[in-house]
């Protein structure tokens, strides 16, 4: 993308280092020189948003680790100890426990943002598929993150994902083992999960480089999809136009930020992880961080055998393709045209996608059995064994009902009453959901690349931004045909 | 491009949404069911006083007074079955705390903290005799645990332990809410349902099922829950306050549910202080750095 360097060193010390290791060059004409479109809108600003992301985890991370004991008997100790007696430690770990879902926050815009704006298109098909390897590591990353705590969702969250790794076919057994150090899950795992934790922050931010590498090789994309075509008209340099406009984002959304660490630093957690990690006790109910919630729902939504394979390894599979699919997303996707704004199905498309995503997220955190609502009244069941010993139910409105056909059986007949409720359970909509999800990506984007009629596009960026343009005449732009931009 | 604006707006609202979504969803599963029962009762909502907590909102923070007669009925009531392992005597004069003095900003030399600290004793190996001897604690040390150890928590209270109360607000929904409704709800049961012998009845109780125990309609099943332990405070008076204050029961339950918050979150009133100077510092960068985006950019069409 970028031109000939335009950087020239101006000192002795910057002339003698740019003949041997020319770094300074090579920031420069990555972030001060880069030609950037002029035409970004704020959703391009989430890039750099992650940046201090991962910066701020990284740093308050390290600061905690300082602190942090890695063993069952010490772990919920020593992060309260953090909270109480080290100087600032609350704001540092507030900062890296809500940091954690800022993070997601951030970069499930990113996500949404190049999957409405094509930015996975060719030829930036790796610089995609780096970001979706960054963003697995992320999700390894903050599961570990979320286990060393040691409350009672740290452990028995870490029970169900160790578990799930289990139902791998072949491998799965070891893959636990290894993950656990042990049988079941203590102190080894801690320390393990310790390690992992502190080491793939590092190995996101060298992904994260070449991530940046990927996109710079070939240039930002850009709302209109429309490559660049003439780098004067186009773009502008990358300093000061975009890194005052990414600043005033990333102040944006640290106001954001700062409002759960400094005045809800617990919201966005759960309660029984303030309860020391007892494998004796087992929570009422599990549910993993917000942002990992549509994938859980995915996992659970598959209670059914398809021949020789269990739910619980379709669930696991079902989990892992939800991912999975993502990295072939550049290939689903047959449309020529980049940008859903010239989309008009595809707009719509991706609007009920989005929505689907939040509603597994609803499906994940609540108990798939419970009821979405109900169909009328709970009902009274009345059980019993009838003189042949095949259980029986009764069902009645009426609590005086109910009562006198128990009364009316013999004792032998067991006779108990409870409520029957019946109404659309949480599964079932995680059912729908989870089937339009993979629709989307395996029947939508493939279809409606080729059914979509798309509509005019501009002739370039300029041209797009130019306030006075008259409606581009149809014969600047090449209709469906256009092949890709 | 209106249309465009108009999704974008979806986006945030979505995201922004789904946070304001999930977040009451997972607490509401939280109940687990009690909730249920609570919602098939009618609703039943947690207790608060009347004018809200000292430390709600933005500028909240824990009512001094509310403090230290809070701990009086921790010290006399609570203490004699639920430790505190996260505390230490000094934390009662710490900034924020109970006892905090301006002149003694080192909690340590606190006459107040080490006055509390003496009146309990604990066991210190002599250095050239290796016997142990009880020494009266200082304000470094640890408050003290009501067991010898688990085995005997467990024996002395028919195998339930009682949970320790360092961070119980955090580790309950509802935090001080829900200790002040739990300590104020051991009502009657209600007509038609049978209590345990060595169970007690709770209106608020989260986790517990009245259903097996009740003898009516099962969709009427009362609200709450059973708990071994009994109802803690009978009377009122039963903590003498020093400061004049009637101690009635539901005095004596804010107090300590008040005494109780503050010792899960001892920094909260630092962490809000903090928080207004870093906001408004936020924002007065976000103003300048919006003007300065604002000139950049004046002379490009974008």
């Amino acid at each position: 993308m970028s031109g000939p360097s335009t950087y020239e060193p101006k000192t002795g010390f910057t002339k003698w280092l740019d003949v041997r290791l020319p770094i300074v060059r090579l920031a420069y004409d990555s972030f001060v020189d880069f030609p950037t479109p002029k035409n970004l809108n704020y959703w391009w600003t989430f890039g750099g948003i992650l940046a201090v992301c991962l910066l701020t985890q990284i740093v308050t991370g390290v600061v905690l680790a300082m602190h942090y004991v890695a063993t069952t008997e010490g772990a919920f100790a020593s992060v309260e100890r953090i909270m109480r007696d080290v100087d600032f430690g609350w704001l540092v770990r507030n900062i890296h426990a809500n940091g954690a879902s800022m993070f997601f926050l951030a970069v499930y815009v990113h996500i949404f943002r190049g999957m409405y704006y094509g930015s996975y298109k060719a030829p930036r098909e790796i610089a995609w598929i780096l970001g979706v390897i960054i963003y697995l590591l992320m999700m390894g990353t903050a599961f570990m993150g979320y286990v060393l705590p040691w409350g009672q969702m740290s452990l028995h969250g870490a029970n169900v994902i160790t578990n799930i790794l289990g139902a791998i076919p072949l491998v799965g057994d070891s893959i636990k083992t290894y993950l656990m150090g042990g049988p079941s899950i203590g102190d080894p795992t801690l320390n393990r999960f310790f390690s992992l934790h502190y080491l793939l922050p590092f190995v996101i931010a060298g992904v994260v480089i070449l991530h940046i590498w990927a996109f710079h090789q070939v240039g930002n994309g850009n709302p209109t999809g429309v490559p660049v075509k003439d780098v004067k008209k186009d773009t502008v340099p990358f300093h000061p136009y975009y890194t005052v406009k990414d600043g005033f984002a990333i102040i944006l959304f640290l106001i954001l930020f700062a409002s759960f660490v400094f005045y809800f630093p617990n919201a966005l957690g759960h309660a029984d992880n303030s309860i020391e990690a007892n494998p004796l006790q087992t929570p009422a109910h599990i549910v993993p961080e917000w942002y990992l919630l549509p994938f859980y729902a995915i996992l659970r939504a598959i209670t059914f055998d398809i021949g020789p394979l269990t739910a619980k390894l379709l669930g696991v599979l079902a989990m892992f393709g939800s991912i999975a699919v993502l990295f072939v997303l550049p290939w689903l996707d047959t449309s020529k045209v980049r940008s859903m704004r010239y989309r008009p199905l595809a707009k719509w498309a991706f609007v009920l996608f989005m929505i689907v995503c939040v509603l597994l997220g609803c499906c994940g955190a609540n108990n798939p059995d419970d009821l979405l609502f109900k169909f009328g009244p709970d009902q009274l069941a009345v059980n019993y064994t009838d003189t042949n010993g095949d259980a029986q139910s009764a069902f009645f409105a009426s609590f005086e009902e109910a009562r006198q056909q128990v009364a009316g059986l013999p004792a032998s007949a067991g006779a108990t009453i409870e409520i029957k409720t019946s109404g659309f359970k949480w599964l079932y909509l995680s059912w729908i959901l989870t089937a339009f999800y993979f629709a989307y990506f395996l029947v939508l984007m493939p279809l409606l690349g080729i059914i979509e009629k798309p509509k005019p596009r501009p002739a370039s960026i300029a041209d797009s931004v130019h306030k006075k343009a008259p409606k581009a005449p149809p014969a600047a732009v090449n209709p469906a045909a256009q092949p890709a931009e | 491009m209106r249309l465009i604006k108009l999704a974008t707006v979806g986006v945030i609202s979505a995201l922004a949404g789904s946070l304001a979504v999930m977040a009451p969803t997972v607490i509401a599963q939280e109940h687990g069911a009690a909730a249920e029962g609570e919602h098939a009762a009618g609703g039943h909502h947690l207790k608060e006083p009347a004018g809200g907590w000292s430390f709600e909102g933005p500028f909240g923070d824990h009512d001094r007074g509310a403090l230290q007669r809070g701990y009086k009925v921790y010290k006399e009531v609570c203490a004699s079955c639920h430790g505190m392992k996260l505390l230490s005597f000094r934390n009662l004069g710490q900034k924020g705390g109970p006892f905090y003095d301006e002149q003694y900003p080192n909690p340590n030399d606190n006459p107040a903290v080490k006055k509390i600290a003496a009146e309990y004793l604990i066991p210190e190996m002599d250095q050239d005799t290796g016997d142990m001897n009880d020494v009266p604690r200082t304000p470094k040390d640890a408050f003290p645990s009501p067991y010898a150890n688990v085995g005997a928590a467990r024996g002395s209270n028919g195998g339930a332990i009682p949970p320790d109360l360092s961070v119980i607000t955090k580790a309950r929904h509802g935090g001080a809410s829900y200790v002040y409704s739990l300590l104020t709800g051991f009502v009657e049961p209600p007509q038609g349902l049978t209590v345990n012998p060595g169970q007690h009845y709770n209106a608020y109780f989260s986790g517990g099922d009245t259903k097996p125990n009740w003898t009516g309609d099962p969709r009427n099943a009362p609200p709450g829950g059973f708990l071994a332990m009994s109802p803690p405070l009978i009377t009122d008076g039963q903590v003498e306050y020093e400061d004049g204050t009637e101690a009635t029961i539901d005095q004596m339950a804010q107090d300590v549910a008040t005494f109780l918050d503050w010792a899960g979150d001892p920094k909260a009133g630092a962490r809000k202080q903090l928080g207004f100077s870093v906001l408004a510092y936020l924002i007065l960068a976000a103003i300048v750095v919006y003007a300065s985006y604002r000139h950049i950019w004046r002379k490009v069409e974008h």
